[in-house]
Protein backbone atom coordinates (compact mmCIF):
# COMPACT_ATOMS: atom_id res chain seq x y z
CA UNK A 1 0.00 0.00 0.00
CA UNK A 2 1.21 3.56 -0.95
CA UNK A 3 0.16 6.28 1.48
CA UNK A 4 3.08 9.42 1.14
CA UNK A 5 1.29 11.90 -0.57
CA UNK A 6 2.82 14.52 -2.67
CA UNK A 7 3.92 17.97 -0.42
CA UNK A 8 1.58 20.25 -1.16
CA UNK A 9 2.91 23.31 -3.74
CA UNK A 10 2.14 27.32 -3.29
CA UNK A 11 -1.42 28.54 -4.60
CA UNK A 12 0.58 29.30 -8.40
CA UNK A 13 2.36 25.66 -8.44
CA UNK A 14 -0.87 24.12 -7.68
CA UNK A 15 -2.69 25.61 -10.73
CA UNK A 16 0.23 25.41 -12.63
CA UNK A 17 0.71 21.87 -11.67
CA UNK A 18 -3.01 21.18 -13.04
CA UNK A 19 -2.57 23.12 -16.28
CA UNK A 20 0.44 20.94 -16.72
CA UNK A 21 -1.20 17.83 -16.18
CA UNK A 22 -3.52 18.71 -18.68
CA UNK A 23 -0.95 19.29 -21.53
CA UNK A 24 1.05 15.88 -20.33
CA UNK A 25 -2.00 13.72 -20.25
CA UNK A 26 -3.95 15.31 -24.03
CA UNK A 27 -0.02 14.70 -25.27
CA UNK A 28 -0.48 10.77 -24.14
CA UNK A 29 -3.83 10.63 -25.59
CA UNK A 30 -2.78 11.88 -28.85
CA UNK A 31 0.58 9.90 -28.82
CA UNK A 32 -2.10 6.74 -29.28
CA UNK A 33 -2.22 6.63 -33.07
CA UNK A 34 -6.39 4.85 -33.06
CA UNK A 35 -7.02 7.60 -30.90
CA UNK A 36 -5.21 10.95 -33.37
CA UNK A 37 -6.87 8.42 -36.60
CA UNK A 38 -10.43 8.27 -34.85
CA UNK A 39 -9.59 12.50 -33.96
CA UNK A 40 -11.05 12.22 -30.44
CA UNK A 41 -9.84 15.63 -28.16
CA UNK A 42 -10.67 15.49 -24.88
CA UNK A 43 -11.99 18.58 -22.82
CA UNK A 44 -11.66 18.50 -18.95
CA UNK A 45 -13.47 20.90 -16.62
CA UNK A 46 -12.63 19.97 -12.68
CA UNK A 47 -12.37 16.02 -12.65
CA UNK A 48 -15.09 16.21 -15.28
CA UNK A 49 -13.74 14.67 -18.95
CA UNK A 50 -15.53 15.08 -22.15
CA UNK A 51 -14.43 12.96 -25.06
CA UNK A 52 -15.17 15.04 -28.68
CA UNK A 53 -15.54 12.62 -31.61
CA UNK A 54 -16.02 15.46 -34.46
CA UNK A 55 -17.67 13.90 -37.83
CA UNK A 56 -15.92 12.85 -40.39
CA UNK A 57 -16.88 11.07 -43.90
CA UNK A 58 -14.30 8.07 -42.90
CA UNK A 59 -16.33 7.25 -40.01
CA UNK A 60 -19.34 6.13 -41.42
CA UNK A 61 -20.93 3.03 -41.19
CA UNK A 62 -23.99 3.05 -43.18
CA UNK A 63 -23.80 5.56 -46.17
CA UNK A 64 -27.93 5.92 -46.65
CA UNK A 65 -29.18 7.05 -43.63
CA UNK A 66 -26.34 8.17 -42.97
CA UNK A 67 -25.09 6.80 -39.66
CA UNK A 68 -21.92 6.39 -37.92
CA UNK A 69 -20.59 3.22 -37.91
CA UNK A 70 -21.28 0.76 -34.76
CA UNK A 71 -17.77 -0.07 -34.43
CA UNK A 72 -16.47 3.74 -34.32
CA UNK A 73 -19.51 4.58 -31.52
CA UNK A 74 -17.93 1.49 -29.47
CA UNK A 75 -14.51 2.59 -30.34
CA UNK A 76 -15.05 6.29 -28.66
CA UNK A 77 -16.99 4.99 -25.48
CA UNK A 78 -13.88 2.61 -25.28
CA UNK A 79 -11.24 5.38 -25.59
CA UNK A 80 -12.86 7.54 -23.10
CA UNK A 81 -13.67 4.52 -20.42
CA UNK A 82 -9.93 4.31 -20.67
CA UNK A 83 -8.81 7.92 -20.88
CA UNK A 84 -10.94 8.49 -17.38
CA UNK A 85 -9.79 5.59 -15.70
CA UNK A 86 -5.90 6.11 -16.58
CA UNK A 87 -6.78 9.81 -15.76
CA UNK A 88 -7.66 8.61 -12.17
CA UNK A 89 -5.21 6.22 -11.93
CA UNK A 90 -2.13 8.29 -13.20
CA UNK A 91 -3.27 11.18 -10.95
CA UNK A 92 -3.20 8.80 -7.62
CA UNK A 93 0.13 8.03 -9.04
CA UNK A 94 1.50 11.76 -9.44
CA UNK A 95 -0.29 12.26 -5.63
CA UNK A 96 1.98 9.67 -4.61
CA UNK A 97 5.09 10.30 -6.38
CA UNK A 98 5.34 7.25 -8.59
CA UNK A 99 4.66 9.12 -11.46
CA UNK A 100 7.09 11.28 -13.30
CA UNK A 101 5.10 13.87 -15.27
CA UNK A 102 8.99 14.37 -16.95
CA UNK A 103 9.48 11.32 -18.16
CA UNK A 104 5.91 11.26 -19.56
CA UNK A 105 6.29 14.60 -21.47
CA UNK A 106 10.33 12.85 -22.78
CA UNK A 107 7.46 10.16 -24.39
CA UNK A 108 7.58 7.31 -21.73
CA UNK A 109 4.41 5.46 -21.93
CA UNK A 110 2.62 4.53 -18.28
CA UNK A 111 1.33 0.90 -18.32
CA UNK A 112 -2.63 1.68 -18.64
CA UNK A 113 -5.79 -0.14 -17.92
CA UNK A 114 -6.48 -2.83 -19.90
CA UNK A 115 -9.80 -3.70 -21.27
CA UNK A 116 -11.51 -6.92 -20.37
CA UNK A 117 -14.69 -6.69 -21.72
CA UNK A 118 -16.73 -4.19 -23.01
CA UNK A 119 -20.88 -3.91 -23.69
CA UNK A 120 -22.28 -1.20 -26.09
CA UNK A 121 -25.99 -0.67 -26.08
CA UNK A 122 -26.77 1.27 -28.97
CA UNK A 123 -29.75 3.35 -28.32
CA UNK A 124 -30.36 5.56 -31.69
CA UNK A 125 -28.16 5.72 -35.07
CA UNK A 126 -25.04 8.02 -34.21
CA UNK A 127 -25.96 11.25 -36.68
CA UNK A 128 -23.22 12.55 -38.93
CA UNK A 129 -22.25 15.66 -36.51
CA UNK A 130 -20.02 15.64 -33.48
CA UNK A 131 -20.48 13.15 -30.68
CA UNK A 132 -19.82 13.83 -26.74
CA UNK A 133 -19.14 11.26 -24.24
CA UNK A 134 -18.46 11.18 -20.58
CA UNK A 135 -17.06 8.58 -18.25
CA UNK A 136 -18.06 7.60 -14.74
CA UNK A 137 -15.61 5.20 -12.63
CA UNK A 138 -18.49 2.88 -11.03
CA UNK A 139 -15.77 1.11 -8.80
CA UNK A 140 -12.11 1.49 -9.23
CA UNK A 141 -10.43 -1.36 -7.35
CA UNK A 142 -6.86 -2.21 -7.31
CA UNK A 143 -7.01 -5.08 -9.67
CA UNK A 144 -10.24 -3.99 -11.44
CA UNK A 145 -12.59 -1.35 -12.42
CA UNK A 146 -16.01 -1.01 -13.52
CA UNK A 147 -17.03 2.29 -15.83
CA UNK A 148 -20.08 3.68 -17.36
CA UNK A 149 -19.76 5.59 -20.18
CA UNK A 150 -22.79 7.48 -22.20
CA UNK A 151 -22.53 9.37 -25.45
CA UNK A 152 -24.28 12.10 -26.77
CA UNK A 153 -24.95 14.21 -29.84
CA UNK A 154 -26.93 17.78 -29.54
CA UNK A 155 -29.11 16.70 -26.97
CA UNK A 156 -27.31 15.38 -23.82
CA UNK A 157 -30.84 13.97 -22.26
CA UNK A 158 -31.14 11.57 -25.93
CA UNK A 159 -28.24 9.46 -25.43
CA UNK A 160 -27.41 7.52 -29.03
CA UNK A 161 -25.18 4.78 -26.95
CA UNK A 162 -23.80 3.87 -23.62
CA UNK A 163 -21.60 1.39 -22.46
CA UNK A 164 -20.08 -0.29 -19.21
CA UNK A 165 -16.54 -2.26 -19.36
CA UNK A 166 -14.65 -4.14 -17.06
CA UNK A 167 -10.40 -2.81 -16.77
CA UNK A 168 -7.51 -4.55 -15.47
CA UNK A 169 -5.03 -2.34 -13.99
CA UNK A 170 -1.85 -2.46 -14.12
CA UNK A 171 0.05 -4.45 -11.84
CA UNK A 172 3.02 -3.34 -9.60
CA UNK A 173 5.67 -4.89 -10.96
CA UNK A 174 7.74 -6.61 -7.25
CA UNK B 1 -18.08 -16.77 -59.28
CA UNK B 2 -16.95 -13.34 -60.46
CA UNK B 3 -20.73 -12.54 -59.06
CA UNK B 4 -19.93 -13.21 -55.52
CA UNK B 5 -16.03 -11.36 -55.81
CA UNK B 6 -17.88 -8.17 -56.61
CA UNK B 7 -20.99 -8.40 -54.54
CA UNK B 8 -18.31 -8.72 -51.72
CA UNK B 9 -15.98 -6.16 -52.68
CA UNK B 10 -19.67 -3.67 -53.06
CA UNK B 11 -20.35 -4.55 -49.57
CA UNK B 12 -16.91 -3.22 -48.10
CA UNK B 13 -16.87 -0.23 -50.95
CA UNK B 14 -20.17 1.13 -49.67
CA UNK B 15 -19.42 1.31 -46.13
CA UNK B 16 -16.83 4.15 -45.43
CA UNK B 17 -15.38 3.33 -42.47
CA UNK B 18 -15.21 -0.43 -43.45
CA UNK B 19 -12.96 0.76 -46.83
CA UNK B 20 -10.71 3.04 -44.51
CA UNK B 21 -9.60 0.25 -42.27
CA UNK B 22 -9.03 -1.83 -45.52
CA UNK B 23 -11.35 -4.73 -44.58
CA UNK B 24 -11.47 -7.39 -47.00
CA UNK B 25 -14.60 -9.16 -46.99
CA UNK B 26 -13.35 -13.34 -47.49
CA UNK B 27 -16.48 -15.07 -47.04
CA UNK B 28 -20.51 -14.14 -47.38
CA UNK B 29 -22.68 -17.06 -46.80
CA UNK B 30 -25.61 -18.74 -45.65
CA UNK B 31 -25.34 -16.10 -42.07
CA UNK B 32 -21.71 -16.60 -41.87
CA UNK B 33 -19.23 -13.78 -42.82
CA UNK B 34 -15.12 -13.86 -42.84
CA UNK B 35 -13.49 -10.42 -42.97
CA UNK B 36 -10.03 -9.49 -42.28
CA UNK B 37 -8.34 -6.23 -41.19
CA UNK B 38 -4.72 -5.70 -42.24
CA UNK B 39 -2.15 -4.41 -39.88
CA UNK B 40 -1.77 -0.81 -39.99
CA UNK B 41 0.04 1.57 -37.79
CA UNK B 42 -2.71 4.03 -37.26
CA UNK B 43 -4.41 1.46 -35.80
CA UNK B 44 -2.02 1.41 -32.88
CA UNK B 45 -3.47 1.57 -29.24
CA UNK B 46 -0.26 0.96 -27.58
CA UNK B 47 2.67 3.58 -29.19
CA UNK B 48 5.38 1.38 -26.98
CA UNK B 49 4.15 -2.49 -28.14
CA UNK B 50 2.35 -1.51 -31.44
CA UNK B 51 -0.62 -3.37 -30.44
CA UNK B 52 -3.57 -2.60 -32.03
CA UNK B 53 -6.45 -0.42 -30.25
CA UNK B 54 -9.04 -2.88 -29.03
CA UNK B 55 -11.53 -0.09 -30.30
CA UNK B 56 -10.33 -1.08 -34.48
CA UNK B 57 -11.11 -4.92 -33.46
CA UNK B 58 -14.52 -3.92 -31.98
CA UNK B 59 -15.03 -1.90 -35.37
CA UNK B 60 -14.21 -5.34 -37.58
CA UNK B 61 -16.19 -7.31 -35.29
CA UNK B 62 -19.41 -5.11 -35.87
CA UNK B 63 -19.11 -5.03 -39.32
CA UNK B 64 -18.30 -8.64 -39.98
CA UNK B 65 -21.28 -9.80 -37.65
CA UNK B 66 -23.58 -6.85 -39.58
CA UNK B 67 -22.35 -9.24 -42.86
CA UNK B 68 -23.61 -12.53 -41.34
CA UNK B 69 -26.74 -11.01 -40.31
CA UNK B 70 -27.01 -9.83 -43.96
CA UNK B 71 -26.24 -12.81 -45.87
CA UNK B 72 -29.14 -14.68 -43.65
CA UNK B 73 -30.50 -17.37 -45.64
CA UNK B 74 -33.90 -15.36 -45.04
CA UNK B 75 -32.66 -11.94 -46.71
CA UNK B 76 -33.04 -9.16 -44.12
CA UNK B 77 -33.32 -5.78 -45.83
CA UNK B 78 -31.10 -4.37 -43.36
CA UNK B 79 -29.82 -4.39 -39.79
CA UNK B 80 -28.28 -2.44 -37.29
CA UNK B 81 -26.64 -3.01 -34.17
CA UNK B 82 -28.66 -3.34 -30.72
CA UNK B 83 -25.97 -4.42 -28.15
CA UNK B 84 -22.90 -5.78 -28.95
CA UNK B 85 -20.63 -7.48 -26.32
CA UNK B 86 -16.92 -7.82 -26.89
CA UNK B 87 -14.33 -9.96 -24.19
CA UNK B 88 -11.12 -9.35 -25.07
CA UNK B 89 -8.85 -12.44 -24.29
CA UNK B 90 -5.32 -11.32 -25.74
CA UNK B 91 -2.91 -8.23 -27.26
CA UNK B 92 -3.14 -9.01 -30.92
CA UNK B 93 0.24 -9.75 -32.19
CA UNK B 94 2.09 -6.44 -34.08
CA UNK B 95 2.46 -7.05 -37.87
CA UNK B 96 -0.36 -9.33 -37.80
CA UNK B 97 -3.68 -9.26 -40.05
CA UNK B 98 -6.62 -9.82 -37.60
CA UNK B 99 -9.71 -11.89 -38.92
CA UNK B 100 -12.99 -11.78 -38.22
CA UNK B 101 -15.64 -14.61 -38.68
CA UNK B 102 -18.94 -14.11 -37.49
CA UNK B 103 -22.43 -16.57 -37.39
CA UNK B 104 -26.06 -15.54 -37.36
CA UNK B 105 -27.09 -18.51 -35.59
CA UNK B 106 -30.68 -17.27 -34.62
CA UNK B 107 -32.89 -15.50 -36.35
CA UNK B 108 -36.51 -13.99 -35.48
CA UNK B 109 -38.33 -11.49 -37.58
CA UNK B 110 -37.21 -8.66 -35.67
CA UNK B 111 -33.90 -10.02 -33.95
CA UNK B 112 -30.65 -11.51 -35.13
CA UNK B 113 -27.99 -12.83 -32.96
CA UNK B 114 -24.76 -13.35 -33.56
CA UNK B 115 -21.33 -15.23 -32.64
CA UNK B 116 -17.66 -13.95 -34.02
CA UNK B 117 -14.23 -14.65 -32.87
CA UNK B 118 -11.39 -12.82 -34.10
CA UNK B 119 -7.87 -13.96 -34.56
CA UNK B 120 -4.53 -13.14 -35.71
CA UNK B 121 -1.73 -15.96 -37.25
CA UNK B 122 -2.06 -17.82 -34.35
CA UNK B 123 -5.52 -19.12 -35.09
CA UNK B 124 -6.23 -21.72 -32.16
CA UNK B 125 -6.32 -18.58 -29.49
CA UNK B 126 -8.36 -15.76 -30.46
CA UNK B 127 -7.88 -11.98 -29.82
CA UNK B 128 -11.41 -11.22 -28.75
CA UNK B 129 -15.04 -12.70 -29.33
CA UNK B 130 -18.30 -10.67 -29.10
CA UNK B 131 -21.73 -12.39 -29.38
CA UNK B 132 -24.54 -9.46 -30.53
CA UNK B 133 -28.30 -9.07 -31.17
CA UNK B 134 -28.85 -6.99 -34.40
CA UNK B 135 -32.03 -5.76 -36.05
CA UNK B 136 -33.92 -7.22 -38.55
CA UNK B 137 -35.68 -4.47 -41.54
CA UNK B 138 -37.59 -5.79 -44.27
CA UNK B 139 -37.57 -8.99 -44.03
CA UNK B 140 -40.03 -10.85 -46.05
Amino acid sequence: MTSAKRKRGSVQEEQALRHRWDVSLNALALSVPYIAYLGVDFDRRGDELTAILPFQEKLIGNPFLPAIHGGVTAAFLEVTAVMTLSRHYLWERLETGELDLDRLDQGEVPRLPKTIDFTVDYLRSGLPRDSYARARISRAGRRYASVHVEAWQDDHTRLFAQATGHFLMPQKRD
Amino acid sequence: MMDKVNIARQFIQAIPHARDLGLELLTLEDGVSVISMPYDKKLVGNPATGVIHGGAVSALMDTCSGAAVMCHPTGPAGTATIDLRIDYMRSAKPGDTITATATCYHMTRSVAFVRVTAVDSDTDNPVATATGAFTVEGSI
